[in-house]
């Protein structure tokens, strides 16, 4: 077990990309961090550098304090598990599981034993004389996570672990990955593009976007406190609100009103620089249903009135998507966020996704009342995306002095 | 028929041992009917598919083997027409206990086992240089393709060109003058010029079988721990057995039948015959067409044996058995 720290670490191809630019990040021993991010944002290049499979073009990375740019992957003493599992097809499960105990040259009984352990843990036993051909797809991914944890490496390195199974299962696996990781306390850096995943499994999630960081805190933190514009709308599901949002005598014109801004704000706001355009963002469960909600939650915040859209009804809550007229907000980022999610396609006018209590009496057509926390808003510059109402790591919302 | 019986046989096995582990799995999915309709009606339209082929290959290969059996087994030489009758298996008998043709048998096993041995090291080497170089691949890979496209006939005879003492630039690298009139120098070349043109072909295979490997599987073995050359021999290989196996097959039926080289290098003088040389020779030019037949029907036999040894030993790794890649 080692801690693993990555020091202005940069990879550039021989093609002249620059897939990962001065990666600064170390991870405790026994951490569980998540590397994540839209496709082609350098998470697996870094985790690859990592393992030693990836040569390090730039700065310096330490496993266990010890410089390692140079060992190759077997020397670096860690295991990775892969999202096509990579299990050897013409071994059976025990010597796959075997197979890295066998090349550090360990005796048949210290390696039987440590197979029959991890099998034990994993629930593979009754498999172990089988092939990978012959296995589901929950049970080969079980089988690589056995290959890892036999040797018991300085790190795990899991690069998108469960992406090939149905949804249900990764659910499950996601609580089995969790809890042996605990067991463990085994170092741990995963790779994933679901943020869901992202949020769940980490002690600490690290945001990337075009090979660099974008944020690294908990799960929590990045969630209510999102340094920009990108890791407020890759964080959370569905996604932030943004809207556009024009500074207007001490104001914010917005679609869904005149929003107040606080007095720090406000400094920001006078300086000969600062933008008259800003994108205001809203999660979903920051809004509700204006019939729902009492005097004193009332004062903390502004209501609206917009045309109903859809509801679906989740039975704990409902999702209702407004239609509100209006500009819709646009950054650089947020065009990304929507390439990388695969919606090219929007229809016209902004729409807004609201989270509201399962008490509320809306239905679909009609012109519905929404409340919402102005305590929670956010409010970015569209031009470098940072998040003005952060302060000092904070976020407080646009009615902060 | 042998070649059906070992995937099923191992698919049964492989159903049976499944069966005690059913309820511990969480998520099995799989069918355990051991042939569903679907399956049925999928190997009806297979043997539909393969019976044109099945069809032309009776008509054009079926009827020209059953003749020479039909030859072999009589008295024929075109020299004596009225001599023709039935004489059972005295051509045989004959052939078996000749020494010339023991001889010659002697030669195309030695080239066989050689060029094949050695081509298959060859290769290997080219086609993993082929495999993993990056720039200029398609200039790589059609310059080891030349030796491949020039006609046996001419590279033969370039070779000839080339051992011939007084004008050829190799002959004259050795001293003591004409090394295609000595057995052992010239088997030597026989090989040589077989290894400098079948090497690419095998190179060729091979690299189709290594684009089977997932990168995923080697990068998989070096952070386990494995060292190149042990990811070369317990990774690599194992994945690419059925392509090696497919290799060395074509190889050997075509190494065994060793002809066009020899034809032109030495003609079969020194004891360099192959049995193809040797048939030919009693078939076309001593228009012995009894004792031609029967050695072209042995040679036939001989490549089947071989045939049929590689085929057992593909076992479930034999190309369209299921166990490999099953979804």
């Amino acid at each position: 077990m080692a801690d693993i720290v990555l020091d202005k670490v940069s990879k550039r191809f021989p093609d002249g990309t620059v897939a990962v630019q001065d990666i600064d990040l170390e991870i405790a021993d026994g951490e569980f961090v998540i590397l994540v991010g839209p496709s082609g944002c350098g998470k697996s290049t870094t985790l690859n550098m990592i393992a030693g499979l990836e040569d390090i073009s730039d700065g310096e990375l330490r496993i266990g304090g010890q410089r390692v740019n140079d060992k190759a992957p077997r020397d670096r003493d860690i295991a990775m598990v892969f999202q096509s599992y990579a299990l050897y097809p013409n071994m059976t499960v025990r010597e796959n599981m075997a197979f890295p105990l066998k090349l550090a040259k360990l005796d048949k009984e210290t390696i039987n034993s440590k197979v029959e352990e991890a099998a034990k843990v994993l629930e593979l036993t009754p498999l172990l004389d089988r092939r990978p051909a012959n296995l589901s797809g929950g049970q080969r991914q079980r089988v690589a996570m056995g290959r890892a944890i036999v040797r018991q490496p300085k790190a795990f390195l899991m690069d998108e672990p469960l992406s090939n199974l149905d949804a249900k299962l990764r659910v499950q696996m996601r609580t089995v990955v969790s809890r042996l990781q605990k067991q463990l306390g085994t170092t741990t850096v995963y790779v994933t593009h679901d943020q869901t995943e992202a949020m769940t499994l980490g002690d600490r999630v690290v945001i990337m976007r075009g090979g660099a960081i974008q944020q690294v805190g908990p799960p929590q933190e990045l969630y209510e406190h999102p340094r920009n514009l990108f890791v407020a709308g890759f964080i959370g599901s569905p996604s932030m609100n943004f809207l556009h949002a024009a500074v207007d005598d001490g104001k914010l014109r917005t679609a869904i009103g005149d929003v107040p801004i606080g007095e720090r704000i406000r400094r920001e706001l006078t300086a000969n620089d600062a933008p008259r355009e800003l994108i205001l963002g809203i999660r979903p469960e920051h809004f509700e249903d204006a019939e729902l909600v009492d005097d004193e939650t009332r004062r903390r915040g502004l209501e609206f009135s917009a045309p109903v859209d859809i509801v679906e009804s989740m039975g704990s809550d409902k999702y209702v998507y407004f239609t509100v007229e209006g500009e819709r907000a646009s950054a650089a980022e947020l065009e990304e966020l929507a390439a990388d999610a695969g919606a090219d396609f929007s229809g016209g006018g902004a729409s807004l996704v609201t989270r509201l209590s399962a008490e509320s009496a809306v239905r679909e057509g009609e012109d519905r009342r929404v409340w919402f926390n102005l305590e929670k808003i956010h409010l970015f510059d569209p031009s470098t995306g940072r998040n003005l109402t952060l302060h000092e790591g904070r976020s407080s919302g646009a009615l902060a002095d | 028929m042998s070649v059906n019986a070992t995937p099923a046989g191992a698919r049964v096995a492989a159903e049976e041992s499944g069966k005690p582990a059913v309820p511990a799995q969480h998520s099995g999915r799989r069918s355990k009917a051991p042939l569903s309709e679907n399956k049925k009606a999928e190997r009806k339209l297979g043997w539909l598919l393969c019976a044109p082929a099945a069809l032309v290959m009776v008509l054009v290969t079926a009827y020209p083997i059953i003749y020479s059996v039909w030859l072999s087994l009589q008295r024929f030489d075109l020299r004596f027409p009225d001599e023709r009758k039935f004489v059972g298996l005295e051509n045989y008998v004959t052939v078996l206990t000749n020494g010339f043709w023991w001889t010659a048998f002697g030669v195309t096993a030695l080239i066989t086992v050689v060029t094949v041995v050695v081509e298959l090291v060859l290769g290997m080497g080219l086609a993993l240089i082929m495999h993993r170089t990056l720039v200029g691949r398609g200039i790589v890979r059609t310059a080891a393709l030349i030796p491949y496209g020039i006609v046996t006939v001419v590279a033969a005879f370039s070779w000839r060109y080339a051992w011939t003492p007084g004008t050829g630039y190799l002959a004259n690298l050795f001293s003591d003058g004409a090394p295609l009139t000595e057995r052992a120098s010239s088997l030597a070349i026989i090989m040589l010029a077989e290894i400098w043109k079948t090497t690419p072909f095998m190179a060729l295979l091979l690299m189709a079988g290594l684009a089977l490997v997932p990168e995923d599987l080697l990068k998989a073995a070096s952070t386990d721990g494995a060292t190149a050359w042990q990811r070369f021999t317990k990774v690599m290989l194992p994945v690419m057995k059925p392509a090696i196996l497919v290799a060395l097959l074509f190889r050997t039926l075509d190494a065994f039948r060793v002809f066009d080289n020899i034809f032109v290098l030495t003609a079969g003088g020194n004891e360099t015959s192959s049995v193809s040389m040797l048939a030919y020779n009693n078939l076309i030019r001593g228009l012995n067409l009894g004792i031609g037949s029967t050695m072209s029907v042995l040679i036939f036999l001989t490549v089947a044996v071989i045939a049929f040894v590689f085929v057992k030993l593909f076992g479930t790794a034999a190309p369209g058995s299921d166990e490999g890649e099953r979804r």
